[in-house]
């Protein structure tokens, strides 16, 4: 015990918390333009880190990270842009909510619910890791399917608008994900011979163009500003903000600890894990009528889902050296040629290095809640001061400087552009852009786990029992079965009752 | 007010400015035509320091990934070509890639001007460390017993790992079934959650994970100095010795002194006996195949993998 005390004074030296803030303030910065990602910056970064102590160095990848995971909200609830795709699900009422002139709002609850799912996560991290990880194990391709494939079910139960139409965006969504190279296989597929195909849809590109070329076609048809200011533009509105979390303490919990369940399983991510939070949020809400619409408990639901993620993912990637996601995998990459081994042994034999990276990720947490509401209040004010004139423009800018930047690009920007003259004819004709990138993300996943199970399932001459006779997958069946039929029994149970 | 706003637009600059002058300040750039976390990125990342303590400069790492590095590849001829851009390059990925796919590949085998391979992994068979069987000729007799029952996770199709179960089907002449992942990740983690029997992977995966899995048989010439008990294919009677090698290249239009001086400086990191040591304890193994080796070195590749391409079917 003591000699984890004696980590976490190390982890709070004058430089490491220079590093943190620093970090956090360059993540949410990064975050927050759409398409410039935390993997690319940590990427940037872990060189100047070999000339740091491997604690420090760790500590500021990690402040970057959490920083731009939050920061990604920014974009979503201001310009209707997820900056990652863990946001999407906080477009769905943080930009209602900001059009309503609630912005400054919708800023501070997601600082404040950020903030709860990131300590959660890193609580679940320190405390729990090992057990945690072996859990990852258990899920084989069979249930990241199944889980894909509950990821699909509340697509209908959480999109705005026409649910059939939400469908056929996501069959878009899927149809999409299937271009390129299959990863089984090998096939070629829908790639009409160019070579840019390939690779298949590059998710970020047609997400910014998908959500946010729309936005901004809109405005510069539309008259006035761009979000409706508030009556009372001066304050932070905190006490409002964290009395609405406090009213939704559990929610609020519970939307943590589903993004930390989800996070540790590789390659799954925050954006299932947001909307897996928000189709529950929603679910159980009362208020389940305005979900869309500006409910402050969907975004709460989403935003403590996906920084609970950051903790989450990086239990597999320190307990199993398998990263849960890209900036992990960067990480994972540092600490290789740190010399320092991932595995089980990391939090016994290595524990101080471990520890002073965990209270180091703690750290910048926590420092995330002040400078998060300040820089945030700063954003939401000048996105509504600049004249729209001046507006358009820069936000064109930086989705061509963002799509760019994925792959160093220029096929990337033509997409983009490309995907955004669809999105806007889509939205014309209601439909929305998030069930498209969700069939997109997701497609990718429930068939990979599909394919593989099959092949798996056919080695071991049991085909059906591989794909339900598990333990998990039965439960995540179940889940799907009530999300698709529940609200309909009730419906009839409801009509039957008042007839 | 105006002071609060000031102060965050002065955080606001400064953190741009950090992160746009940390990549201008860079004088080399390292495409790596993979995402982060891989074997390329690794390696590329320990040469960093070394480089860096050689020549005074950094490299810094960008990622272009897309198609097994093919959306990289199929560009590197349009990047600068002075000396300040390099690209990672793989084999058996650059000759099995335009094989496979023809033009849609985006690029040819001829096109890309490697003027350096610095490492090979070799393949192997893993299990996991519960698993029943200890030999390599345990698993292949549970595998002649239940044809197609052994399963192996491995990452891609048409990958070094997918050819080493090819390979091994027909030296050892048993049926198995080949599971491809997206990545040497899930692959591992197929293998670590017993959802496969083994696992068709690198020796680097057999160092990265420790006693959690035991490596039955390693595709290299000798033992590696890493695992001295672990067997090669061709001590066992199976003559496979494969592998993933990677180096790097420049475009084509890049002049003869600007590979003679990047083959070199690659070379002299890999003289370091400190960087070796940092790649024999990770299971890499060091090869040295400068400019001048090249044309050889590729020659009997292209070779050999079109035989394997011809036993796959790939090539009529």
């Amino acid at each position: 015990m003591t000699n984890i005390f004696a980590d976490f004074l190390s982890s709070l030296s004058l430089l490491n918390l220079g590093l943190a803030f620093s970090g956090v303030v360059a993540g949410i910065i990064i975050g927050a333009l759409p398409g410039l990602s935390a993997t690319m910056a940590v990427a940037i970064l872990v060189p100047f880190t070999f000339s740091l102590e491997p604690s420090s160095g760790l500590i500021v990848l990690g402040a970057i990270y959490t920083g731009a995971i939050f920061g990604g909200s920014w974009s979503a609830i201001l310009i209707n842009t997820p900056g990652t795709p863990s946001a999407v699900a906080t477009t769905f009422d943080g930009y209602p909510m900001a059009k309503s002139g609630n912005g400054d709002l919708a800023m501070s609850i997601s600082c404040m619910s950020s903030f709860v799912g990131g300590i959660v996560g890193v609580i679940c991290l320190a405390l729990f890791a090992p057990p945690l990880a072996s859990i990852s194990l258990k899920f084989g391709p069979t249930e990241y399917f199944w889980l894909a494939i509950l990821g699909l079910t509340l697509i209908s139960t959480l999109a705005e608008g026409d649910n059939i139409k939400s469908l056929i965006g996501a069959c878009l969504g899927l149809l999409m994900s299937m271009i390129g190279v299959a990863v089984i296989g090998g096939d070629m597929r829908m790639t009409w011979n160019i070579s840019f195909l390939n690779s298949g849809i590059e998710i970020v590109s047609a997400m910014i163009g998908l959500f946010c070329i729309p936005v901004i076609l809109d405005l510069t048809s539309m008259k006035g500003k761009h979000l409706s200011e508030n009556v009372t533009p001066k304050s932070l509105r905190l006490k409002e903000s964290f009395l609405i979390i406090y009213r939704k303490k559990f929610e609020t919990l519970r939307g943590a600890l589903i993004g930390t369940f989800i996070g540790i399983l590789p390659g799954a991510g925050g954006s299932i894990a947001s909307i897996v939070s928000y189709g529950e949020a929603k679910r159980s809400s009362k208020n389940k009528d305005n979900f869309g619409k500006g409910e402050p408990e969907g975004l709460i639901a989403s935003e403590t889902a996906n920084n609970a993620t950051v903790g989450g993912g990086f239990i597999p990637t320190l307990c199993l050296g398998i990263p849960g996601t890209p900036p992990d995998a960067v990480i994972l990459g540092a600490l290789l040629v740190q010399g320092i081994r991932t595995g089980d042994t990391l939090f016994t034999e290595q524990s101080s290095i471990v520890y002073t990276f965990i209270f180091g990720l703690l750290l910048a947490t926590i420092m995330m809640l002040p400078l998060g509401l300040l820089m945030g209040r700063y954003a939401y004010k000048s996105i509504i001061k600049v004249p729209r004139e001046i507006l358009i423009p820069i936000i064109i800018f930086l989705t061509i400087i963002g799509s760019y930047s994925i792959q160093n690009n220029i096929l990337n920007v033509y997409f983009m552009f490309f995907f955004g003259l669809i999105g806007w004819i889509l939205n014309r004709a209601g439909f929305k852009a998030s069930p498209i990138v969700l069939g997109l993300v997701l497609g990718q996943i429930a068939e990979q786990g599909f394919v593989q199970a099959y092949i798996i399932g056919n080695a071991q001459d049991n085909i059906l029992a591989n794909y339900f006779a598990r333990p998990i997958s039965i439960a995540l069946v179940l889940f799907i079965l009530m999300g698709l039929f529940l609200p309909t029994l009730k419906r009839i149970y409801n009509r039957r009752k008042n007839a | 007010m105006k002071l609060k706003s000031y102060i965050s637009k002065f955080f606001a600059v400064l953190s741009l400015m950090t992160i746009s002058l940390s990549a201008a300040n860079a004088v080399v750039t390292n495409i790596i035509p993979f995402g982060p976390g891989g074997e390329s990125d690794v390696t590329a990342r320990m040469q960093q320091s070394y480089y860096k303590n050689i020549y005074n400069d950094d490299i810094v790492v960008q990622y272009k990934p897309g198609g097994g590095g093919g959306v990289g590849w199929a560009s590197l001829n349009s990047e600068k070509d002075d000396g300040s851009v390099i690209m990672g390059v793989n084999l058996p990925h650059i000759i099995m890639q335009p094989i496979a796919k023809g033009d849609a590949a985006g690029y040819k085998t001829d096109d890309i001007n490697v003027f350096s391979f610095f490492h090979y992994t070799p393949d192997a068979i893993l299990v996991e460390a519960s698993s029943p069987y200890n030999t390599l000729e345990e698993l292949l007799d549970f595998a002649k017993k239940n044809p197609g029952n052994l399963t192996f996770s491995g990452s891609g199709t048409y990958s070094a790992n997918h050819l080493l179960t090819i390979s091994l089907n027909q030296k050892a002449k048993v049926t198995t079934t080949y599971v491809p992942f997206k990545g040497t990740g899930a692959a591992v983690q197929a293998l670590l959650g017993k959802q496969v029997v083994a696992s068709a992977g690198y020796s680097t995966v057999a160092a990265a994970q420790g006693s959690k899995v035991r490596m039955l048989a390693v595709a290299s010439e000798e033992r590696l100095p890493a695992f001295p008990d672990v067997p090669t294919f061709k001590e066992l009677g199976y003559k496979i010795v494969s592998g993933a090698y990677r180096g790097y290249a420049l475009p084509k239009s890049a002049s003869k002194a600007t590979v003679k001086e990047w083959s070199d400086r690659i070379m002299k990191i890999n003289a370091d006996p400190a960087f070796i040591k940092q790649m024999e304890d990770n299971a890499f193994v060091v090869v040295n195949i400068g400019h001048k080796e090249m044309k050889k070195f590729m020659k009997e590749q292209i070779k050999e993998n079109e035989k394997i391409a011809k036993e796959l079917g790939l090539i009529k």
